[in-house]
């Protein structure tokens, strides 16, 4: 499904990736390990289409979309610190994605009270995302994310910086909510029992890159 | 804070309060004689007279009360509208030349108003004087920097991953910045815009040069009113009209900037990039090229006009201005009708008393109101209001007030200086306060233990880290002085001249040679105005290195 | 010892309050005397010479501005002169002159040397007359002659296609040559028919300027800067200075002038209430209507002279127009109305 070829890219003098590759098939969840700084959240925004790359190519479903625009490639991201529009409400923020689609309204709102209640906020949506909890934030970006139905869900980093007990519990809940919609995801992580709880594969950056 | 009031607990370290107090007093009377007496002055004649009932049926003033506004409203759309693409490139991306097209940005805006005139007169075609799409253009030009500055130090701290949530959302370019990035700015862009509307709808300088007799400003008018037709009622009464609408902009404007706050999460640090792609590289390098050739053009033209008497260019202008005689040999019944090099020596020197006035009204006011409590704060806002006055009208207001016996001094020398100084003082003011407020209340209390009496804690605390603002201050304060043009208008004396003043006299002569020396003198303005600001920018800067 | 220093310096301060402005104590010589003047008063330093030499105090010339700006920040400042003696308020600002007391009076022996008329309008003698005039429109020769088109001889032709986007005038509200045509077009259409010519000179293209200088240099075409337009508001003795400043000098003038338009004009001097000199100023005011003084003015400024048996040069008599019978509007009527009228003329002729 995702092909990732030979991705390099480098800001300035510092090479980030070196000729990286990866494969993601349908439906399956893979975690992406490393320490912070080597470059995976780079990966998941050549990825995701918001950092072209300086050689190598990107495929989804056999078409090559190294150069299209974020926008017309369907590939949802859940970014590590929410990046909720504080402008709008949490409903507003869910449906964002459905509104870009162009989704009529009776459809969008029924959309936006299902994924509520699928993370159990069913009460939340006239809030304002500037007052919600850290957990309640990474949920309402996990179903911003998840509304539109994207072909592969990216997360950078979606648990970190939690307690202990929450993060466990939406590890949990994560990995339930991706399964549930049978979504494909690939997850960027520096913890090796958080990517074994979620993912059903985990590879390490290194073990992409190729050696000269 | 957790810390016990500092004031409080070693108030026997400090001066005493009369010492204090007696700060205060040369800012207070400033303010109190030479501002709101005249303000009073003015509220007075225009209710005591009908005229205030007469001048707000006329029709004609109607017009140019709307014609005001509505250019003031085009002026600020398109200011916001084109300053938002160099806001965009200095926010977003890391290029080199980066600072210098920062500072090349900032340049129209520290340029007299008279010079912007003065460039555009010179840059456009004939049959675009005295038009609106002339006055408008020249707003723009000396505005955008306005924009660049307040909506560009929001969104360089905007975080970029909003966008790219959006945009792996399924949002276009466009979309991203309609629906995101744009309302997020919001409450910079309504800040920008009300300044820009401010500085518009008060245009003085631009319009006397740009507007023709079809298209006076109310500020315009409120000079054409007492120094043409000599109607001082008239006046007045446009004078308390414009200071109620500027009242109001104001207070609105604050009240917009408590409210509109919204609780974004802004990174300290920036998020500029590179060019990566073809296009971002395109856009840098056009978008860069496009602006420095916007700024530079207009300027171009006023030095290209000094040079232009007749068929190619030559330096007749410049040495008749700083040689011996002045007149149009070619037209013997046109001349200037005074020297156009005294008003360099005259605008000098009314600047440097301009600067002394207000870097000691302004230095012992800052030093009394970060002591004092309420009525620090009474006297810092007393300070601020000039800010909020047109310049004609506290112009118009000193000319009108001070005119009978023992207070009769409209002829005196020091009646220009003493209103750019109302002007310059509240900038002075905003530089030290900062500064002052910012020491280490420690650190005064190291040196009591030291030994050091409160007279020699102050001395060697507080006045020593005022050194670089003051200097500073009294760089703006001749800058300021120089470039003066509105209440100037009022007061100036024939046979004292200022420059801006002669530029726009010389101007409005008949004559390729009297034109050419206003242009010279105009670009004579400009590279002191430049020197002067360039010289305060090294001293701040030098003070940010050593910090 | 403290307070009678005090009560000494209080009352030496009292005296010379007092000095100022009571004392008739005898008033001392000036070194030199400020001559205050509209932009174009283009009379040499040279001109003052002979006043120097029979006094021993120097003239300085500055200028203020169009005599409406000149006269309107004298009158803000009244009683606070730039100077000492003014030259150039003419007879549509008279009334206003009068009326913020800016001047004052003083009658020169001279008085019964000059055009009595002249010297009626001012019967309080605050201002005393020195050249007199005609506002009117001025015509390129040789344009019309290129463009087979006859010079318009009234008023009225002016509206007419013919002489369509052909006339430039100066703003009322800002000239004094603007303010003697409009007041022209209103003695000739009346207070009902005035507004209608304008609006159907405004239909015509007729072109509004500031100052008589932007409107005679730069947008008239038989002036040295060549503009657009055919047909000028100016004087009917500017033809003389197309001969005298032409280079070759041509064998007649260039420029016409319309006898039918023109507006009768009195430039009057007075001194300047506030002037620490009066006595002297007096002296100037006396040279400003001298035979020498006046006789020099005609190829000068281009006016006529007000003193009575004062020769007029060859070129003036040959080139100028000087109509028997001007159009002319009373002072106080110009006083109580020109506001209004300006008013009126802004709202037709430039909104």
């Amino acid at each position: 499904m995702l092909e990732v070829r030979d991705v390099s890219v480098s800001f300035g003098e510092r090479q980030v990736l070196n000729r990286v590759s990866i494969d993601v098939a349908n439906g399956e969840i893979v975690a992406l390990l490393g320490p912070s700084g080597s470059g995976k959240s780079t990966l998941l925004r050549v990825i995701a289409g918001l950092l072209v790359p300086d050689s190598g190519s990107v495929a989804l479903d056999a078409v090559d979309i190294t150069t299209l625009s974020t926008h017309r490639r369907n590939i949802g991201m859940v970014f590590q610190d929410e990046q909720l529009f504080p402008h709008r409400t949490v409903a507003q923020n869910i449906e964002f994605g459905l509104r870009m689609q162009g989704w009529e309204v009776a459809r969008r709102s029924r959309r936006v009270t299902e994924l509520l209640s699928m993370i159990g906020l069913d009460q939340f949506a006239g809030r304002r995302v500037t007052g919600l909890s850290g957990g309640e934030a990474k949920r309402v970006a996990l179903a911003r994310t998840l509304a539109p139905s994207p072909r592969i869900v990216l997360l950078d980093e979606p648990l970190t910086g939690l307690d202990r007990e929450l993060h466990d519990q939406l590890a949990n809940e994560l990995s339930h909510l991706l399964r549930s919609t049978a979504t494909t995801a690939l997850i960027v992580t520096h913890d090796r029992d958080e990517a074994a709880a979620i993912a059903d594969r985990t590879v390490t950056l290194a073990d992409c890159e190729r050696r000269p | 804070m957790t810390r016990p009031d500092r004031r409080a607990e070693s108030s026997s370290n400090r001066l005493p309060r009369w010492v204090v107090g007696g700060l205060a007093v040369p800012a207070t009377v400033f303010i109190g004689v030479f501002y709101l007496w005249p303000v009073g002055t003015l509220i007075g004649r225009s209710f005591t007279l009908e005229s205030l009932r007469s001048a707000l049926h006329d029709p004609a003033i109607r017009h140019i009360a709307w014609f005001t506004t509505w250019q003031a409203g085009l002026s600020t759309m398109l200011t916001v509208a084109i300053g938002l693409v160099p806001a965009y490139l200095l926010a977003r991306f890391e290029f080199r030349g980066r600072r210098l097209l920062t500072a090349a940005i900032t340049v129209p805006f520290v340029l007299p108003t008279v010079v912007v005139g003065a460039a555009f007169l010179a840059l456009l075609p004939d049959r675009l004087d005295q038009s609106v799409i002339a006055i408008v253009m020249a707003h723009v030009f000396f505005n955008v920097a306005v924009v660049v500055r307040g909506v560009g130090g929001l969104w360089e701290q905007l975080p970029p991953d909003l966008g790219a949530a959006a945009r792996t959302l399924g949002a276009s370019p466009s979309r991203t910045m309609r629906e995101i990035t744009l309302p997020l700015l919001t409450p910079a862009i309504a800040a920008s815009a009300s300044i820009v509307f401010l500085f518009t709808f008060t245009s003085f300088g631009v319009v006397r040069l740009l507007g023709g007799p079809a298209h006076p400003t109310l500020e315009v008018e409120i000079w054409q009113q007492a120094t043409r037709f000599g109607d001082v009622g008239v006046a007045a009464v446009l004078s308390v009209a414009q200071l109620v609408v500027l009242g109001l902009a104001v207070a609105w404007f604050s009240r917009l900037q408590t409210t509109h706050r919204r609780a974004l999460d802004l990174a300290p640090l920036t998020h500029r990039q590179r060019a990566r792609t073809p296009r971002q590289r395109a856009f840098v390098i056009g978008a860069t090229i496009a602006i420095l050739v916007a700024i530079a053009v207009p300027v171009a033209a006023l030095v290209d006009r000094s040079l232009r008497t007749g068929p190619g260019h030559s330096l007749a202008a410049w040495r008749s201005v700083f040689g011996a005689h002045a007149n149009d040999a070619s037209r013997p019944t046109v001349v200037a009708g005074f020297d156009p090099l005294a008003s360099v020596v005259t605008s000098l020197r009314f600047a440097l008393i301009a600067m002394v006035i207000s870097v000691v009204v302004g230095g012992c006011a800052a030093l009394a109101i970060s002591t004092l409590r309420r009525g620090g704060r009474l006297l810092d806002t007393g300070l601020m209001l000039p800010l909020g006055t047109s310049a004609v009208t506290i112009g118009f207001g000193l000319l009108i007030t001070f005119d009978t016996a023992p207070f009769d001094w409209r002829g005196s020398p020091w009646m220009i200086p003493l209103g750019h100084a109302l002007v310059a003082t509240p900038f002075v003011v905003r530089l030290l306060l900062p500064v002052l407020r910012s020491i280490d209340p420690d650190l005064r209390d190291a040196a009591s233990t030291l030994g050091a009496s409160p007279i020699r804690v102050w001395r060697e605390i507080d006045l020593r880290m005022l050194g670089r603002p003051l200097l500073t201050g009294a760089g703006f304060a001749l800058a300021i002085s120089l470039g003066e043009f509105g209440a100037t208008s009022l007061l100036t004396r024939s046979g004292r001249e200022t420059l801006p003043i002669a530029i726009e006299r010389l101007l409005n002569r008949p004559g390729a040679l009297l034109h050419a020396q206003g242009y010279v003198l105009a670009t004579v303005l400009a590279a002191l105005t430049f020197v002067i600001i360039g010289a305060v920018e090294a001293v701040r800067l030098g003070s940010d290195q050593r910090a | 010892m403290k307070r009678h220093t005090a009560s000494v310096v209080a009352l030496a301060l009292i005296a010379a309050a007092c000095g100022s402005g009571t004392t008739s104590s005898p008033e001392p010589k000036p070194t030199s005397l400020t001559l205050v003047a509209y932009d174009s008063f283009s009379v040499e330093p040279e001109a003052f010479n002979a006043f120097t030499t029979a006094t021993g105090i120097a003239v300085k010339v500055v200028t203020a501005g169009d005599a409406g700006t000149m006269l309107s920040k004298a009158a803000l400042t009244a009683g606070k002169p730039e100077g000492d003696v003014m030259w150039g308020v003419d007879n549509t600002l008279l009334a206003r002159a009068l009326r913020s007391e800016v001047f004052r009076p003083y009658t020169s022996p001279q008085l019964s040397a000059l055009n009595p008329e002249a010297v009626a309008l001012a019967p309080r003698h605050e201002l005393t007359p020195v050249d007199e005039g005609d506002v009117c429109i001025n015509y390129d020769i040789a344009w019309f002659a290129e463009h087979e088109l006859a010079p318009p001889t009234t008023l009225d032709e002016l509206t007419q296609p013919a002489y369509r986007d052909l006339l430039v005038v100066e703003n009322p509200a800002t000239s004094s040559p603007g303010l003697a045509f409009m007041l022209a077009t209103i003695a000739a259409s009346g207070d009902a028919g005035w507004q209608q010519y304008w609006q159907s000179l405004r239909a015509n293209g007729v072109s509004v300027v500031d100052s008589w200088d932007q409107a005679y240099y730069e947008q008239f075409s038989a002036s040295t800067g060549k503009g657009p337009r055919p047909l000028v508001v100016s004087y009917g003795s500017s033809p003389p200075a197309e001969v005298v400043f032409a280079s070759p000098r041509p064998d007649t003038a260039p420029t016409g002038v319309m006898a039918s338009s023109c507006f009768h004009q009195v430039e009057f001097a007075g001194v300047l209430r506030g002037t620490k000199y009066p006595t002297a100023s007096g002296q100037l005011v006396d040279y400003l209507v001298s035979m020498a003084f006046q006789e020099m003015l005609p190829l000068t400024l281009f006016v006529y002279p007000v003193r009575t048996g004062a020769t007029v040069p060859q070129e003036f008599t040959d080139y100028a127009v000087r109509p028997k019978d001007p159009l002319t509007v009373s002072p106080a009527e110009i006083e109580a109305k020109s506001k209004d009228w300006i008013t009126t003329w802004t709202e037709i002729v430039v909104r």
